[in-house]
Formats: C-alpha cells, structure tokens, sequence
C-alpha cells in the first residue's frame, strides 16, 4: 500500500474515531473546546508515532524470535504507560512550553484505547516499520480531525436553546453521528 | 445480605450504570453492538476481567506501594485480559472474530481501571467483587440493550433470528457507525426520562 | 472509609513489586498459552477444513488440509494456500484455493474458493471480510454467490454486469461484488499459472 492511500484511509475513510470507535472516550469528553482539543490531538500524535515505534520494536526484536507473542497486550500497555511518563519527564526539562500546551492531556493518554489500538493494529497489518510510522500519523491526523471538528461544531452548540430531554450526552452523541454520517460520503475512495 | 453490600452491588446496575449514566468505556459499546450477541458477549468478558481485577486488585492493595500502583493495576488488568482473550481464542472462535481488537482493549477500558482506582483500592475483596458484579452487569445490560436495538432496527432480526423476512428493507443505518452514536443517544434520553420520574 | 495502611515507596520496593506483578502475570500468561495453543490451533483448523468441505465437489477421500500447499500467485508477489480434494485412487478430483482481495470495500477480503480441475469455478465461501453489515455482507448469501457456479473464468467474460460481464453485482455493494470476482480470478490465475507449469 502507497503512503498516499495509508494517509487517506486512515483519516477519511476508515476514521479511528467516527468508523472505527477508537478513543471515543477523549473526543466525548475532551471536545468542548476547540482549543483543547487541538492540544489533546498534538499530544496523540507525539505519543502515537513514540509508541509505535517502540512496540513495534519491542515486538520484532523480543516478543518475536523468543515465541511471546501472546504477552503482547501486557508489554506494550506497560510500554505505553512508561513512555507517556518518561516523555512528561524530558518535556519538562527539555521543553517547557510545548509541555505547558501538551501536559495536562499527557497523563490522559495512557487510557485512550487509540495508542494501544494503533500499537496493536500495526502488527495485526504486519507492516514494516516506515509503514507503520505513517499508519500511526495518519491515524493521530485522523483522531485530531475529528476531535477538532467536533469541538467546533460543539462551541456553537453551546449557545443554542436546546429541549431538556437532549442535554447533555445524547446531544453529543447526535452530533457525532451525523459527523460520522458525513465521513461515510468518503467510502469507498481508493477502490 | 447487609444494607452496604446491597448498596454496593446494586449501585452499578441501573443508579450509576458505566454506560448510560456514567460514559464510561463508550469504544467497545459503540464499536461491537452491531448485534445483540456481540453486545452480550462483550459484555460478559468485560464482566469476568473486571470481578478478577477487582478481587485481585483489592487482596493486594496493601502489598502495593503508591506510587507504581497504577502500572501494576494495570499489568494485573492486562493479565487477565489476555487470559479471557486466549480462551475465547480457543473455544469461541466465531465470537472472538467479531469483537477482535475490541477484546485486547478491554484494558484501557476506563470502567476496569476506573472501578480499581475508586473501590477496589479501598474496599475488601468481597465489596469489591459485589461492586464488580453490579457494575459489571450493568455494563453487559447496556451493551446488550445497545446491540438489540441496533439488530431490530437495523438488520430485522434478534439475537440472530431474523423476523422480519429474507430481503426485507430495514433501517441499515443503524448497523452502520452514525446509527451506533443515534441509537446510544436515544437509549441515553430514555434512560434520562425513566430516571427523571423516579426522582 | 477505614484508613489502610499502605507499603512505603521506596525505590527498591517499587522495582521489586513491580516486577513481582510482571513475573507473575508472564508465569499465569504462559500456563494459560500452553493450556489453550492446541484448542486455538484446532478451532482454526476446523474452520477452514469446514470451508474447504464446502466448497469442493463431490465427496473426497484424502484430507486436503494435510496436504495442503502453498502456490505463488500469477503475478509472483503474494502466496496462496491450495487444498487438493482426491478420490479413493488419490486423483485429484477438485481443488480449494484460500485466496483474497484487497479492493473490498472495508479492505481486505479472505475467501476459500473451490475449482474444478479444469478451473471451472465450483462454489466459494466468504472466510474473512470487513465489509458493511446488510450490503457488502450479501456477498455472502446464495442469491449471489449462486452465479458463480459452473462459470470458467478462462471461457467467460468474468466479470459483474457494471463492467461488462455476466455476473449480477448485490445491488448497492458493487465494490464488494466486484472483490469476490477480483479474489476468485487471482486464485484461478495462480491454479492455472501451477497447472501449465505442470
């Protein structure tokens, strides 16, 4: 598969979030902003590409050769979590400002099912490492579109009068789907 | 049984239910209702890692130090995971196909880390299997009742009969991705409207 | 709440829980991967033995799991799986070819599809696929998949009706037909490709 095709599918056609429902929980809940939601997908995307690369060198180089392969979801969960935390740590010293506007979603990460989803999914595809670099940013693009659309559309939502009964989480959940119902107009592009 | 176990295991069922009050672990249930067997079955895994995380996690707690607690909870969630993962592998291939990376992720699933970090990291082992059961159950009926609506409206059948004919036009939608958000919300405003007349 | 008391966090009794947890999970990991690797392995076979019973013709004598073989594919650069079906005097009497397309409309389709042994086409079932529940999983279903038999994708125009052939594409999933056909032609393509070789 052409870089090209990974970038396309993995943001419009098969979108992580609104057709594959990864990392749902984020884009519910880290979306009133558009702001916010713009930082929480940089900081997706930092982790996203860090932890495939070392899941997926973790997995050839160790799990592979020595026949581990059914440790995987174990050691590349504890993999994610201690990478999320190292990288806090080196932000800090190294980049203060980007860990001002990253920071506070770097400790979210750990249990936003897309890193771990994406880690698993590369060696599910069994791509090969440049591969799945681009998968794993094509993928955090996808998860930042959406959550970024959302968030719009969610900032004029706020001001709108709306009827009791659809406060809240079903209004949210109106909205992605008709989200997502727009992102089923891309199907089938590559074909 | 004593008013607090009652309380404990209740709670998750239908007062604080993970899915239609609480939003937690909202990808599986979106991602595998497109039936209502999926919904069930997912929803039985669920259970039976969170009733052994949380046993597990509150018959060590004390053994844990604080600071790497959450790496360990979530090494033990893991364990268990892939223990569910490996059996329905061996002796539910046909179901395991269909969750697929679903059944991985029930790891990150912010309902099993959720439950450790509020109760089981306080609580005894046998209030934290109460609360697992509830809140367990309460997640497998919310996934359930997600996946038969989705399967009536969207394929006319239930639970794999179909009733409404070889061929016959139905709500396709609703089995495709948008119809997972609109048939939550609608469950949510439902769930809303029962909750507001108790009060 | 009552108030616990909890282990201290100092460094080394950190690193030592820690990796107690961790030894202790691989060791119940890897029991329970001992425990399940032949289920899983068997549950897999079955599978696709039950596909390949399917899809061949007639009734054979051999186990064609067992003597299944891997083929290259017309254009050299993917592999596929082939089971041959023998008669009780070991002749080939029909084949199975695992074989796949990746221009289904979810991405890859996986089928076994079964050939006489002069590359007419028998019956195929759908092993693996991503397709949208209700439309492209039609092409599953008998009405469509139905057409197929008897059709020699060297002697007729294989193709869906939208491109000029025969085959009646599932209304609303022509994509998901048309990787039926795509996947069937390449298994037929290499199963020629091995028999002139012959």
């Amino acid at each position: 598969m052409s870089y090209i095709m990974i970038f396309i599918t993995a943001i419009f056609v098969n979108n992580i979030v609104l057709s594959q429902f990864l990392g749902i929980c984020p884009f519910l809940g880290v979306s009133k902003k558009i702001s916010t939601s713009a930082g929480m997908g940089g900081a997706v995307m930092f982790v996203m590409v860090m932890s495939t690369i070392a899941t997926y060198l973790i997995y050839h180089t160790l799990l592979l050769p020595n026949n581990l392969t059914f440790m995987v979801t174990v050691v590349f969960i504890l993999v994610i979590a201690a990478l999320v935390q190292m990288v806090e740590i080196i932000l800090k010293k190294v980049s203060p400002a980007l860990y001002q506007a990253l920071g506070i979603f770097l400790p979210l990460i750990t249990t936003n099912c897309t890193v771990l989803g994406v880690a698993i999914l590369t060696i599910q595809k069994d791509l090969d490492l440049s591969h799945a670099v681009c998968f794993a940013l094509a993928n955090a693009l996808g998860f930042t579109l959406a959550i970024v659309l959302f968030a719009g559309l969610r900032e004029r939502l706020a001001l709108t009068n709306l009827p009791e009964a659809v406060k809240g989480a079903p209004i949210a959940l109106i909205t992605a789907g008709l989200l997502s119902m727009a992102f089923m107009g891309f199907a089938g592009i590559g074909n | 049984m004593d008013k607090t176990s009652y309380e404990n295991l209740t709670r998750g069922i239908f007062r604080e239910n993970p899915i239609f009050v609480m939003l937690l672990g909202m990808c599986p249930t979106l991602g595998v209702t497109t039936s209502a067997n999926n919904g069930l079955g997912m929803g039985l895994a669920t259970l039976f890692v969170l009733i052994l995380s949380n046993c597990a996690i509150s018959a060590v707690k004390n053994f844990i130090p604080d600071k790497v607690r959450i790496p360990c909870y979530i090494v033990i969630a893991a364990t268990f995971v892939t223990v569910v993962d490996l059996s329905m592998a061996a002796y539910l291939p046909t179901l395991h196909a269909k969750l697929g990376i679903f059944i991985p992720l029930i790891v990150v699933n912010c309902l099993i880390l959720g439950r450790a970090e509020a109760f089981a990291s306080k609580n005894s082992v046998y209030q934290s299997f109460l609360d697992a059961i509830g809140m367990g159950l309460g997640f497998t009926m919310a996934l359930t009742l997600l996946g038969i609506t989705r399967e009536v409206l969207g394929a006319g059948s239930l639970f794999g009969w179909n009733f409404a004919g070889e061929g016959a036009e139905t709500m396709l939608l609703f089995i495709m991705p948008p119809g997972a958000f609109l048939a939550l919300a609608g469950l949510i405003m439902a769930v809303n409207r029962v909750r507001g007349a108790a009060k | 709440m009552t108030k616990i008391k909890k282990a201290k966090s100092s460094l080394s009794g950190m690193i030592f829980i820690l990796s107690l947890v961790a030894g202790l999970s691989a060791l119940v990991l890897g029991s329970v991967y001992k425990l399940t690797e032949e289920p899983i392995k068997k549950a897999k076979d079955t599978k696709e033995l039950e596909a390949i019973k399917e899809v061949v013709y007639g009734d054979f004598a051999n186990n064609p799991f067992e003597e299944r073989f891997t083929i290259s594919t017309a254009d050299g650069k993917g592999k596929l799986e082939l089971f041959p079906a023998r008669d009780e005097n070991g002749n080939i009497i029909s084949v199975a070819i695992k074989t796949f397309s990746n221009n289904g409309f979810g991405g890859k389709i996986e089928l076994m599809a079964g050939y006489f042994v002069d590359g007419t086409i028998n019956k195929y079932k759908v092993i693996e696929h991503k397709e949208t529940p209700g439309l492209g999983t039609k092409v599953a279903e008998p009405k469509f998949s139905e057409q197929f038999h008897g059709i020699h994708p060297g002697k007729h125009v294989f193709k869906v009706k939208q491109d000029g052939g025969n085959i009646d594409a599932v209304t609303a999933a022509t994509i998901s037909s048309r990787a039926v056909v795509d996947a069937i032609q390449r298994g037929y393509d290499a199963f020629n490709k091995l028999s002139a070789g012959n």
